[in-house]
């Protein structure tokens, strides 16, 4: 077994005993569920409240106004969930003294942070492909386009995947996963406001640079059905360069240490 | 095996180690001793690649531990101070993760791990959780941990420290049987324990070596002077003063009310006179043997002449038996 491998694998199985998996993916799916579940019944009283006035049963386009704000408000779920999963990744490491012991084996520092990072990764993936079952239950009562739904997938995961990597940096300047999982909200709520920053200052330079720079429209073209090598390279940059830092850190502290 | 050169670290501005120089021969264990913040932390670590040292050359089996890591942590087996344990794994677990990222071929995994909890007695725990072991098992899976790559060199930081005396002698033998089939290192504060475990003796103080060498050797390059100790039943009260107008007598002290520590000069045997005058003189000789100096006064000798040579003045003597 390759040493990332190793270290995925060994990852995976702590978010099971730990059991942060468990608790992280119930409130997830619980917050998902009633997030859609409003959204549903919204959409409902609405068409309900047309066939009363108009007397006719209107064209609903399911897509736009079910499926998107659910999506939207998954982001913001996912700005206070997905810390969870990497507050102890590297804090605890240090704190237990065990990265010695990783340190000390015949492992890259790269496959440490890779290793953590797929763990994390598969964990938030399982979660997400949990929620597809909402969208399953809505095929019988409801006609609806797929592709969007697919990209809005791809560009969650994206998001989920710039969040984890943002938040094993965080994990990676602290031996305290109270003081990790702090330093992740700050980051990602800080990337989040750039978004709206961007639209203070929308016609300038300043504007355009804080807008690419925050995940938000990315993330919206993608729950559209829009597919974009800009977005795309926004969050596999992001992903490398949160990697990178990471690693860099290690590494320092391997120096001083 | 182990061969070191000239090796310096500083922390910033502080020194931590200073022109260490040692080596260590294949199938040899030597003993690295010094009291707490000698630098034997600073210089395991640097040996294991965990550590980039300012200056000075490390190579362990042949590979330089700055430019061949990873040959470098494939070839030991390191227990830090405090032992790496994920306390959440059963040992089982546990020693399956270190043998994955040590390199163990997938197809011997189980074999080495067999093989390891034998060899270290953990047969009967292997599936408890780490969490749930004695401190006395936890260090034994520390070793094990060392162990399940079957590397040639074995590094281990203080292995028996916080440990209760049974298990430090359990500990001790486990050391001593892996001596036979590994080149190991061991640091300690703990003076007996480098006699116990090790022929071998390199002392550190602040950073610097202050003396290396066989442990016999040590003890003849430093002895200045033959004691012998004498116990008599009925002791006259102006014995010392009788006793130390023998010729070749330097000092008398007085252990206990009978027990008399007599010291002569270097290569001046004193025992046949001794006994013969005690007899004579009717004090009724009860014991009388030759005193061997311990690696305690060895040790106890060289940092004091450190001290008197007016580097660091604090008392070592009490950190080294704390
Ligand atoms: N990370 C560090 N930063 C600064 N100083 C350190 C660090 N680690 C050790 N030292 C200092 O270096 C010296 C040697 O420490 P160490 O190698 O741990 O000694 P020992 O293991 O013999 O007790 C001590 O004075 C210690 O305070
Ligand atoms: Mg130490």
């Amino acid at each position: 077994m390759s040493p990332v491998g190793a270290i995925t694998r060994k990852e995976i199985r702590s978010y099971f005993v730990s059991p942060i998996a468990y608790v992280v993916a119930a409130v997830f799916l619980l917050l998902i569920g009633l997030l859609s579940y409003l959204a549903v019944l919204s959409v409902s009283n609405r068409s309900l409240q047309m066939l009363r006035l108009q007397g006719n049963m209107p064209e609903l386009n399911v897509n736009e106004m079910v499926f998107r704000p659910v999506f939207e408000n998954m982001a913001v779920v996912m700005l206070l969930v997905v810390p969870i999963l990497t507050m102890r990744l590297l804090a605890e490491e240090k704190k237990l003294k065990t990265m010695e012991l990783l340190l000390t084996s015949p492992v890259t520092i790269a496959d440490i942070v890779l290793g953590k990072f797929f763990a994390a990764f598969t964990i938030f993936a399982g979660m997400l492909a949990l929620t597809a079952s909402g969208a399953l239950a809505l095929v019988p009562f409801a006609e609806f386009r797929w592709t969007p739904i697919l990209t809005a997938y791809l560009g969650t995961l994206l998001l989920g995947g710039l969040f984890l990597s943002a938040g094993l940096f965080a994990s990676s300047l602290t031996e305290n996963q109270i003081i990790s999982i702090m330093l992740s909200f700050g980051f990602l709520l800080i990337i989040w406001l750039f978004g709206w920053a961007g639209q203070l200052f929308s016609d300038t330079v300043l504007g355009a640079i804080l807008t690419y720079l925050s995940p938000i429209d990315h993330f919206l073209n993608m729950i559209k059905g829009l597919i974009e090598t800009k977005d795309l390279v926004y969050f596999l940059a992001g992903i490398t360069f949160s990697l990178f830092l990471t690693y860099r850190v290690i590494e320092s502290q391997r120096w001083r240490s | 095996m182990i061969d070191v050169k000239h090796l310096t670290k500083l922390y910033g501005t502080k020194t931590a180690i200073a022109d260490v120089t040692f080596s260590v021969e294949k199938g040899e264990v030597l003993a690295f001793l010094g009291p707490n913040g000698a630098g034997k932390t600073t210089t395991m670590r640097i040996l294991t690649g965990a550590l980039p040292a300012t200056s000075g050359t490390a190579r362990v089996a042949g590979h330089d531990c700055f430019d061949q890591p990873m040959e470098v942590k494939r070839a030991i087996g390191y227990l830090p101070e405090v032992p790496p344990l994920y306390g959440e794994m059963t040992v089982n677990e546990y020693l399956t993760f270190v043998g994955r990222i040590k390199g163990v071929d997938p197809a011997q995994l189980p074999a080495a791990l067999d093989r390891t909890l034998e060899r270290l007695s953990l047969g009967d725990v292997r599936g408890r959780l780490i969490a749930n072991l004695s401190r006395g098992y936890k260090q034994r899976v520390g070793l094990a941990q060392a162990i399940i790559h079957d590397p040639p060199v074995l590094v281990l930081d203080e292995p028996t420290s916080g440990l209760d005396p049974k298990q430090i002698i359990e500990i001790r033998e486990l050391i001593k049987e892996l001596a036979g089939s590994h080149t190991i290192i061991l640091s300690t504060h703990i003076l007996p324990e480098a006699t116990a475990v090790a022929r071998r003796v390199v002392i550190i103080h602040e950073g610097r070596i202050v003396a290396e060498d066989s442990q016999e050797r040590l003890s003849a390059r430093l002895r200045r002077s033959e004691k012998v100790s004498v116990m008599v039943k009925t002791p006259p009260t102006d014995v010392r003063e009788r006793l130390q107008a023998l010729p070749g007598v330097l000092s008398v002290h007085q252990d206990d009310p009978q027990t008399f520590l007599v010291e002569a000069e270097l290569g001046h045997d004193l025992r046949e006179d001794l006994g013969r005058f005690v007899v004579t003189s009717g004090w009724g000789l009860l014991e009388l043997k030759p005193v061997s100096i311990t690696l305690e006064d060895v040790f106890l000798r060289l940092t004091q002449e450190e001290s008197d040579k007016g580097e660091g003045d604090r008392p070592i003597v009490e950190e080294v038996r704390s």
